[in-house]
């Protein structure tokens, strides 16, 4: 049986419903991924519906010109990757603190309720997000400046029209909403190491700061350079809703709050600048495919069996 | 394990500042569940409140007389998020099946192809042009399912590995000198063997549908397609419309028909209460999941 489904005269027959499961997915991801990466062009057309996409006229590198010499380029470039740097950094030390501390509770059920307590924030939309933001941040009823600054004789701050304050507020935000749930990977990690070592450390004296430092952190760096550096891949992208509907597309905040991902929707919807905002969207996949494949060889350099591909 | 003073003491620092993390996380939904039991005129005057002057059922019967809002928003959620889910799922699981087996000639062919989507990508433009131009979805249902959600790499690629690690190949290969056909082992022997992997990556889908607005956002212009969270959004924008100054002389007398700032609370405290149900599930797959697909990718 096994000799006459391996034989050479019938590998259709074994392959064909392979192929055939795999089909609509296939289809799917040739209509959603791979058609559009053949749309790049538009990029370098002065697209013009009356024409039609393919008729357009060719205008080269101009829209990357226009683009690259208005202040809104180095403004979204600079935002993005400051705010992936600070997201990634304050990220990191804050999942591992709230890993390393619900890893000291030994009481099982503690740690699930604080746990799913913590991921709560993880699982709701920008939109409901940016609710709770402004029951706390709105000028004239809002929690701070209602219950806070004011009792405090504080002068009351119109929040979404300073655009100093956003970059200090979004951290904040995205942290909040982040930082439970990325805990969890480091939690396992945690888990899985042998407690004998704590044993072995505690005869010898060592406290429990003492174990943090030279067991726990040690064990989990080969989890946080992993992470940190799947994370830097795609520090070219922004999470759209946390810069778009977070602040309210407020038009003041812009300076702080605008990234790649809100001026390709603002360019696209908003000013219906197809060309320049393709060009931006361009900008941004080939940044960030080069950036992936950047971290892929450092990751294979630091811990092979950890590289992506 | 019998602790030492010093490990007593970080066990209890632990917990407080456990207990402290997690209320700091509760608060804010703590302050819009109170603000939408808050009397309107008591909201204005004291603002957002922990300890409201007045309470008020006022908002949700409020949702309750124009419930036929609410309730067809919840349904177009409830819709896009079961459809898309299911068949989301089937799709996934299906191209990640053949991925896993290692004696399928073209296994290693569909998992670069997968792969590839996640590396590189056309943008958004030429997606949005695609989308609207050549399958022209605009304002359908389909325009809240088919784009960016359905399935992606991270899924399948997730979905092959759990396929790859726990169902050996022994199973499969017995199971059709049997006489199973590969659809019959498929869904025979694969998928009742994966059952946590599929519980996961649905759930993943499924809050991803259900918290989705950026489709509609760019796809949708009909209030009647509007999920929750696109009215959720809608009514946002109305309060940004009040407060800019310009309510008054542009809607006159309308303005008090517009929902108040509790009613808009309510809606998002129903916005959430699907997403409160997941997560028992969420709690009992996450960390085996996410571990399996974050580190092993």
């Amino acid at each position: 049986m096994t000799a006459r489904r391996k034989s050479p005269s019938k590998p259709l027959k074994k392959t064909l419903p392979l192929l055939i499961l795999a089909g609509p997915g296939l289809l799917y991801f040739l209509i959603n991924s791979y058609f559009p990466m053949f749309g790049v062009f538009i990029a370098f057309k002065d697209v013009n519906y009356a024409k039609g996409i393919f008729g357009s006229d060719w205008i080269g590198f101009k829209n990357f010109a226009f683009l690259f010499q208005t202040s809104d380029a180095w403004i979204m470039t600079r935002n993005t990757l400051l705010y992936n740097l600070a997201f990634i950094a304050l990220g990191t030390i804050v999942s591992i603190i709230i890993a390393i501390l619900m890893s000291e509770l030994l009481n099982k059920l503690y740690s699930k309720l604080f746990m799913t307590g913590l991921i709560l924030p993880n699982l709701i939309s920008m939109i409901v997000l940016s609710l709770l933001v402004f029951a706390f941040l709105n000028a004239d009823s809002g929690f701070v400046n209602h219950s806070i600054l004011r009792p405090l004789g504080i002068p009351e701050i119109n929040w979404y029209s300073e655009a100093k304050y956003w970059p200090y507020l979004l951290v904040l935000i995205q942290i909040w909403k982040t930082a439970g749930y990325g805990s969890i990977v480091y939690f396992a990690s945690i888990a899985g190491i042998d407690k004998s070592i704590y044993e072995s450390a505690k005869i010898d004296g060592a406290g429990k700061l003492k174990q943090i430092r030279m067991i726990t952190l040690p064990l989990l760096k080969p989890t946080i350079i992993v992470l940190v550096l799947m994370s830097m891949g795609r520090i070219f992208n922004s999470d759209f809703g946390l810069f778009y509907q977070v602040p309210m597309n407020s038009g003041a905040l812009y300076s702080t709050t605008q990234t790649i991902d809100t001026y390709v929707y603002r360019a696209l919807m908003q000013l219906n600048d197809i060309g320049m905002s393709a060009a931006a969207g361009l900008y941004q996949s080939l940044v960030g495919f080069a950036l992936v494949l950047t971290v892929n060889a450092i990751v294979k350099k630091v811990n092979p069996e950890n590289a992506l591909f | 394990m019998i602790q030492t003073r010093g490990e007593r003491t970080f066990t209890v620092f632990s917990a407080v500042v456990m207990i402290l993390l997690t209320v700091f996380a509760f608060l804010p939904f703590l302050l819009i569940v109170i603000a939408s039991f808050t009397e309107e005129t008591a909201l204005i005057r004291n603002g957002y409140s922990f300890f409201p002057e007045h309470t008020s059922l006022e908002a949700y019967r409020y949702i309750k007389s124009s419930a036929y809002i609410f309730i067809r928003a919840y349904g177009v959620s409830f819709l896009v998020t079961i459809l898309g889910t299911a068949i989301g799922l089937l799709i996934t699981s299906m191209l990640a099946y053949p991925m896993s087996r290692s004696d399928f000639k073209y296994h290693n062919t569909l998992a670069f192809v997968v792969f590839f989507t996640m590396l590189f990508s056309g943008g958004i433009v030429p997606s949005y042009i695609m989308w609207t131009q050549y399958f022209h979805i605009k304002n359908t249902l389909w325009a809240l399912i088919l784009p960016n959600l359905l399935a992606n790499g991270f899924n399948v690629l997730l979905v092959r590995n759990y396929f790859k690690n726990n169902v050996p190949l022994e199973i499969i290969e017995a199971a059709q000198i049997d006489g199973a056909s590969e659809l019959r082992t498929f869904f025979r022997i694969m998928l009742p063997l994966s059952m946590p992997v599929m519980a996961t990556v649905g759930m993943f889908m499924g809050l991803a549908y259900w918290n989705d607005w950026i489709n509609a956002l760019y796809f949708v212009s009909k209030p009647q397609l509007y999920g929750i969270q696109n009215l959720l959004m809608q009514l946002m924008s109305n309060i940004q419309f009040l407060n800019s100054g310009q309510a008054g002389s542009v809607l006159g007398a309308d303005t008090v028909s517009l929902p108040s700032t509790a009613v808009r609370m309510a809606m998002a405290v129903l916005g959430i209460v699907p997403v409160l149900f997941v997560l028992p599930f969420m709690q009992k797959y996450l960390t085996r999941g996410v571990v399996i697909g974050a580190v092993k990718g």
